[in-house]
């Protein structure tokens, strides 16, 4: 408000004839605004309430009872979930030892969604680069192309894979009717075929971001550093790659985020023995009638995901250092 | 710097030519054909402030890519120094470019992005600090050394991509467009500061622009381009005094083209009045066009004299340190003379419709080629 002068801000409170009390209309309208504002939020904020926080707290405090004798849960308290994630009590002298089993699944989910995340950079950034510098008319037809697959059920484009893969798929039969080999290479039930598998149906989620990225490239700057004697590689690491960073970084989280918990590729592709995350997760559901330790499981792997996504956060919030 | 503006002898030796550009076409293969250069060979002078002016679309961004090696010509060669460099990819060539939007990069300070063309040059790091310092300075950018090039003005950005492309000392500078993103004072103190800078260097400066006043004021010597073809190469002064096309002369300032015969040196007009002039090479006798720039015609009211054309008052407007009187002379032809306004004299005096006598200086008629 303009500070009026003196004998006009000693009279501004009083109502003027025919007018308004001084921010009378602005009150009225701003409490209209905020009205409409929480009626518009209130379907939103019930989703959110019913859907996403209420199955949370249901978990934790599953996760903190008894294991029911044929699955659910008996009300009594017990940190026993917890401990089971990463130990497990020795049958007879029930003292506490390391769950090696479960250890090495975390591990194997670590390392497959890493690998998996890596794969998917490096076939997905030359093919978003590819799409995004083709002619304008024509991007399109190359995005609905990597878009495809998603339009396919999950478990058939996994079978498809299988049938790839398996000892007598169509990679083993054509090497060795090329005599490249004498028996079928074993791929099905292997990490390898896990991450195979991943990487294939993981690859869009890649892509669709660093397009975007290379899309809002400012190709000038490119041109801008080969003025300046960058070869074509340096070009890319000290220009380009900042710059697209913030979709390879997004490209990572989208990937490396269900990677982390993916269930049917594993299951599929892994047989029973490669377990990841998700199934170890889904057997205590199923047949191993640990409901609280299937609880404090989830909480782990959401535990894990926000580490990766505080990591994320840090490294596009940091500032090239200026070293001259 | 005004020494250098003069017309030097057409022979340019080797030792003298920066650039040599040579018979260079750039042809644009598309749905139809687009021929941005047409055979166009320029010699570009050592430590030369040269401009490049002409319309958009005229070809002159094009050049100074195929300088810049951003463009492989379809034809002709492109020599620096007397070595051929059509086949060097652009960061093989000690040619910089301030680019018209700046391309400054934008994840890196000031600083680093005067120092990143050193880098690549690979200068031990002790030297590349006391370049970009003398850089900085050179700019006056020494404050803003640590900031981001995103958190600088419009005008501070300029500074930072002429340091960066000064710092690697090329032997070329080339220069699109780059004061166009500008406001107008801000471009007046750029001009200036251009100038200084090129003098201090010594580097051969290639500027592109549109802005005709911009190449007449900065310019040792400026390239009318059109249509993909360099129509003349001259000073200011003989761009603007002695235009050889009527493009030409309408492009740079304000004209007014009359018709007119020429015999020998003598040109008459057809409106009247007989004035010497010397034709350029090529015009034969006959029917001809001619320049006459509107600061050479002068308005007395009432009727004409002796050596006068006779006119009538069509509009008069003023604009602050000048009058232009629109003159409709009795062939039907308008001319347009703008003279400085004075304390006794801001055309109030000259009414419209009223008869007028033009005179006009001597030497003020250029004939013109077309």
């Amino acid at each position: 408000m303009p500070e009026t002068p003196a004998p006009a801000s000693a009279t501004a409170d009083a109502p003027v004839p025919g007018g308004l009390i001084r921010g009378e209309l602005e009150r009225e309208l701003e409490q209209t605004d905020n009205r409409t504002r929480w009626l518009l939020s209130l379907p939103a904020i019930l989703i959110i309430l019913f859907f996403a926080a209420a199955p949370l707290l249901v978990m934790v405090v599953y996760s903190f009872l008894t294991p029911g004798d044929y699955g659910n849960v008996k009300w009594i308290f017990s940190t026993e979930g917890w401990v089971n994630v990463i130990l497990q009590r020795d049958i007879f002298d029930d003292t506490l030892i390391w769950a090696d089993a479960h250890l090495s699944i975390f591990w194997r989910s670590v390392k497959l969604s890493i690998v998996t995340t890596l794969l998917t950079l490096i076939f997905g950034v030359p093919t978003a680069w590819f799409v995004a510098t083709r002619p304008k008319g024509k991007r399109e037809f190359w995005l609905f192309l990597v878009t495809v697959p998603f339009w396919t059920n999950l478990l058939v484009r996994t079978i498809a894979i299988q049938e790839l893969i398996r000892a007598e798929g169509v990679i083993n039969n054509l090497l060795m009717a090329l005599h490249i080999v004498d028996q079928p290479i074993q791929m099905m039930f292997t990490d390898f075929a896990i991450g195979f598998g991943m990487t294939y149906v993981y690859l869009p989620l890649m892509v669709l971001p660093v397009y975007a990225a290379v899309d809002k490239l400012d190709f000038r700057l490119v041109e801008a550093a080969h003025d300046l004697y960058a070869g074509r590689w340096t070009a890319f690491r000290r220009v380009i790659l900042p710059m697209i960073k913030p979709g390879i970084i997004a490209g990572s989280i989208l990937v490396f985020i269900p990677c982390l918990g993916a269930y049917v590729t594993p299951r599929v592709l892994g047989g029973g023995k490669n377990l990841m995350f998700g199934n170890l997760i889904e057997l205590q559901f199923g047949a191993g009638r640990n409901w609280p330790l299937g609880a404090a499981l989830s909480f782990t792997l959401m535990a894990i995901v926000m580490v990766a996504l505080i990591y994320y956060v840090r490294l596009t919030s940091r500032e090239e250092k200026t070293d001259v | 710097m005004q020494h250098q503006a003069q017309p030097m002898p057409s022979t340019d030796s080797a030792d003298d030519v920066a650039v040599d550009v040579d018979r260079i076409s750039k042809i644009f293969q598309g749905e139809d054909e687009v021929r941005a250069l047409d055979d166009v060979s320029v010699a570009i002078r050592r430590n030369e402030f040269f401009t490049l002016l002409g319309p958009s679309g005229c070809g002159k961004t094009t050049l100074l890519r195929v300088i810049a090696g951003f463009e492989p010509p379809t034809m002709g060669a492109l020599r620096l120094g007397g070595r051929d460099i059509s086949r060097l990819p652009p960061n093989k060539r000690p040619i910089n470019t301030v680019f018209q939007n700046y391309a400054l990069f934008p994840h890196m300070s000031v600083a680093n992005n005067i120092a990143f063309g050193l880098e690549m040059l690979g200068k031990p790091k002790g030297e590349i600090q006391t370049i970009v310092y003398d850089m900085l300075k050179l700019v006056q950018m020494e404050h803003l050394k640590a900031r981001r090039t995103s958190e600088i003005s419009g005008g501070q950005q300029q500074r930072v991509a002429l340091a960066r492309a000064l710092a690697p000392k090329p032997e070329v500078l080339l220069l699109d467009e780059p004061l166009s993103a500008l406001d107008l004072k801000l471009r007046k103190e750029m001009q200036i500061e251009l100038k200084r800078l090129q003098h201090e260097t010594g580097i051969t400066f290639i500027f592109v622009t549109h802005d005709q006043e911009e190449a007449l004021t900065m310019s040792d010597r400026i390239a009318v381009m059109n249509a993909g073809k360099i129509l003349q190469v001259g000073s200011p002064r003989d761009i603007y005094e002695r235009p050889a096309e009527r493009f030409v002369a309408n492009f740079i300032g304000e004209s007014n083209f009359l018709d007119a015969t020429l015999n020998g040196h003598t040109v008459t007009l057809k409106a009247g009045g007989r004035f010497q002039a010397s034709p350029p090479a090529g015009v034969a006798d006959g029917a001809v066009s001619v320049l006459v720039r509107p600061e050479h015609g002068q308005v007395r009211m009432g009727e004409a004299a002796e050596g006068e054309l006779a006119a009538t008052i069509d509009t008069v407007v003023y604009s602050g340190e000048a009058t232009t009187v629109h003159l409709r002379l009795t062939t039907g032809e308008l001319f347009k003379a703008k003279m400085p306004n004075t304390p006794s004299e801001d055309g109030r005096s000259i009414e419209q419709g009223a008869a007028a006598a033009l005179s006009i200086a001597p030497g003020a008629v250029t004939v013109l080629k077309d």
